[in-house]
């Protein structure tokens, strides 16, 4: 393979991302699914690296999901989403972050709606005006909280404790970056780096010492889908797309998988306990799967963070094995404390895949 | 009439043609022009002429040999006037009279100026999915060439599969172009056949949008490929192209017969790279005030009844700077093209 190729890539698909002044938008099921990410983004950007960044309380959901599901219609996300830039002009802000992935995509393509059809951008705001009285300014830059953690990459690894090298054996950790559908594929010129070959990620993992692994199912969906999951009957199309991708990986033995979507995670996680559970089979070594980390809490890891304020103990698979390979130093005990309680009742450990 | 004769000759004598672009419409449209007795000067702007057709190995259906078939369209290349590595950088006209002005600050004053820039080839790295620049052995259509003509890189293995890709760039909306490149498929059947020839042992898969095997001969080829050489072909799009663990290419298509997708491991996989107008006619229409057409290429008066002229006076065009040609329909197009300026000197 060819870097230089890749590079060329790279070079061309560079965007522009501001330095400061962040308006954050949480995302719905991240929340949920990992606690710990988008608080850590926060934490790495205020307290680490000195930055201003809103966490906006007001705002709704971006309709994202039903609209990809067809229970929403278009005009209804757009107006959703208005108000959402008109939260952002009210507190003066002009970069518009949002957490979710699928919500950058969404928001992306209704700006390059707007900007092909204004007719469509005066409709949605006459429907805001009439529905809420607000108006909106569109934000000067919108930009997914991976790219400001890819542009502040080697700022983050200057504060660095740990790297992501094996420390039994010096080598790079192997590490699996599974890009979104929804960062890129629509719009190549969104992301870094592009649809292909995007390296948002990949710049991330490179910077902070590991190595990427390029499978030949590097480019498929992690299993979600949309439709794939949301509709029961359809759920089989979701663990095959996503069995499809380990069986592709499990040659290069990663030792992780980073991401940066709401839902890749937590498929490439819990799939992993299903599959065992189903045919006995678990991807990685020593039985105790790969995990997959979003890039909040793998920059977290790099900074030393504690992974159970991290909510690392909410991933299935155990990021302990990773831990110890990074040289981690990390108190077992703490795993099950939130606060200053200690949780009594611990989950079932699963047949098949080992747990610690 | 000898007299008179004379006289005419040395009239035409005194005209002059400039031919921008030595390939072979060029160089066929010169030597059919100073046959008829004018002044031919051809600038080039690389330090070879030939164009394309150069850096081919052999032609399609009848695997002739390139460089014997230049030469015979060029006849005796010395006495061709070609400024080589030059680009015109500036052009008027006045009473009828075209002073150009090279890059190299070369000035030409013509009675007629015939615009011969050919066509650019796809650039594959733009279908970035195909990873082209990416994986070793994704190569194009001209890598290919060049490989029949200097040699195939070590493989260490004698089996290998190949797959052509057709249509790279062409036909893509995606890409921008939606015309048909016209002699993808015939060269994707030839090449494939030459693999055939020089490994043996090697299995070849075309996958193809539609076989357009329009002209003489070709038809045969394309059968002699299935019966002969056992190609197979494969009507399918391709959508990407990933490395294996063990560094062979994995490519994903869509079998468009049945609506199926399809993954399948290769060696090799050849880009069909389609004709793209050439950044030269760009340069040259903006130079000389003339239009392109929708696809790029440069706009002709009229299309079937004056396929060589321009829409300015004396400003004539040959060959592919027009839209995708074969070789056999560049040269009489060039042969064409150089009779519309015939006719248009002898009417001044």
């Amino acid at each position: 393979m060819e870097l230089t190729g890749k590079q060329k890539i790279w070079e061309k698909y560079q965007k522009e991302i501001p330095s400061d002044s962040y308006y954050y938008a949480r995302s719905c099921i991240r929340q949920n699914f990992w606690p710990g990410s988008e608080n850590t983004f926060i934490k790495i950007l205020r307290e680490e690296l000195g930055k201003d960044i809103k966490d906006e309380a007001h705002h709704t959901t971006c309709t994202g999901i039903a609209y990809h599901s067809d229970v929403v219609p278009l005009e209804t996300t757009m107006t959703v989403v208005a108000r959402q830039f008109s939260l952002m002009s009210e507190s003066g802000y002009e970069h518009f972050v949002p957490s979710c992935i699928t919500s950058f995509g969404l928001y992306t393509e209704i700006l390059e709606t707007w900007h092909e059809h204004p007719e469509i951008e005066q409709t949605i705001r006459n429907f805001l005006k009439e529905s809420t009285g607000r108006t909106f300014e569109k934000p000067k830059f919108l930009i997914h909280p991976s790219d400001v953690i890819y542009s502040l990459r080697y700022e983050i690894l200057k504060k660095a404790r740990y790297r992501l090298i094996n420390i039994e054996t010096g080598r790079p950790l192997q590490c699996v970056e599974h890009i979104g559908c929804h960062y890129a594929k629509m719009f190549p010129d969104a992301g870094v780096g592009g649809a292909e070959f995007p390296h948002v990620l990949a710049g991330m993992v490179e910077a902070w010492g590991g190595e990427v692994i390029d499978y030949p199912e590097r480019r498929s969906c992690c299993g979600f889908g949309f439709r794939q999951y949301l509709v029961q009957a359809n759920r089989g199309y979701s663990i095959a797309n996503t069995k499809r991708k380990f069986e592709s990986m499990e040659p290069y033995k990663p030792d992780l998988i980073v991401t940066n979507c709401p839902g890749c995670p937590y498929f490439l996680d819990r799939w992993q306990y299903v599959i065992s559970e189903m045919e006995g089979k678990i991807y990685g070594g020593d039985g105790y799967g790969i995990p997959a980390l979003t890039y909040e809490e793998l920059a977290g890891l790099v900074l030393g963070y504690n992974p159970w304020e991290l909510g690392l103990q909410m991933h299935q698979v155990s990021v302990e094995p990773l831990l110890r390979k990074m040289g981690f130093l990390y108190d077992p005990a703490d795993k099950y404390v939130v606060g200053n309680q200690i949780i009594q009742d611990r989950p079932d450990h699963p047949d098949v895949l080992k747990v610690l | 009439m000898n007299f008179v004769c004379n006289t005419d000759m040395t009239e035409r004598l005194k005209k002059k043609v400039l031919i921008i672009g030595a390939g072979i419409a060029g160089l066929e449209a010169a030597v059919q022009l100073m046959n008829l007795n004018y002044d031919v000067e051809v600038i080039e702007k690389e330090n070879f002429y030939g164009g394309h057709v150069k850096q081919w190995f052999k032609t399609f259906p009848d695997f002739q040999d390139t460089k014997p078939l230049i030469d015979l369209i060029a006849g005796k290349p010395d006495n061709l006037n070609i400024h080589f590595g030059s680009v015109p950088g500036f052009a008027e006209e006045q009473n009828g009279i075209f002073h150009v002005i090279t890059d190299k600050n070369l000035h030409i004053h013509a009675d007629a100026v015939l615009i011969s820039t050919g066509f650019e080839l796809f650039d594959a790295h733009r279908k970035e999915e195909y990873g082209y620049g990416i994986f070793n052995h994704v190569i194009t259509n001209a890598d290919l060439e060049s490989f029949f003509q200097n040699g195939f890189p070590e493989t260490g293995k004698l089996s290998l599969r190949f797959g052509f890709i057709h249509c790279v760039g062409s036909r893509d909306a995606k890409a921008g172009n939606l015309y048909c490149s016209k002699v993808c498929c015939a060269t994707a059947v030839k090449q494939a056949i030459e693999v055939r020839q020089h490994f043996p042992d090697s299995e070849v898969y075309c996958f193809y949008m539609d076989m357009r095997m329009f002209g003489k001969q070709y038809e045969e080829l394309f059968q002699q490929a299935q019966e002969k050489y056992g190609i197979h072909f494969v009507r399918a799009r391709l959508s990407e192209v990933n490395q294996n663990f063990d560094q062979s290419l994995l490519i994903k298509v869509e079998d468009t017969l049945t609506s199926k997708p399809m993954k399948m491991s290769l060696d090799y996989i050849v880009l069909m790279s389609g004709m793209e107008p050439s950044v030269s006619s760009q340069s040259i229409a903006t130079l000389f005030g003339i239009a392109l057409d929708n696809e790029g290429f440069i706009k002709v008066s009229k299309p079937f009844i004056a396929e060589n002229i321009t829409e300015k006076k004396g400003l004539f065009v040959a060959g592919t700077a027009t839209g995708p040609k074969t070789i056999t329909e560049t040269l009489n197009d060039a042969r064409s093209a150089a009779l519309a300026v015939h006719q248009y000197l002898n009417s001044k």
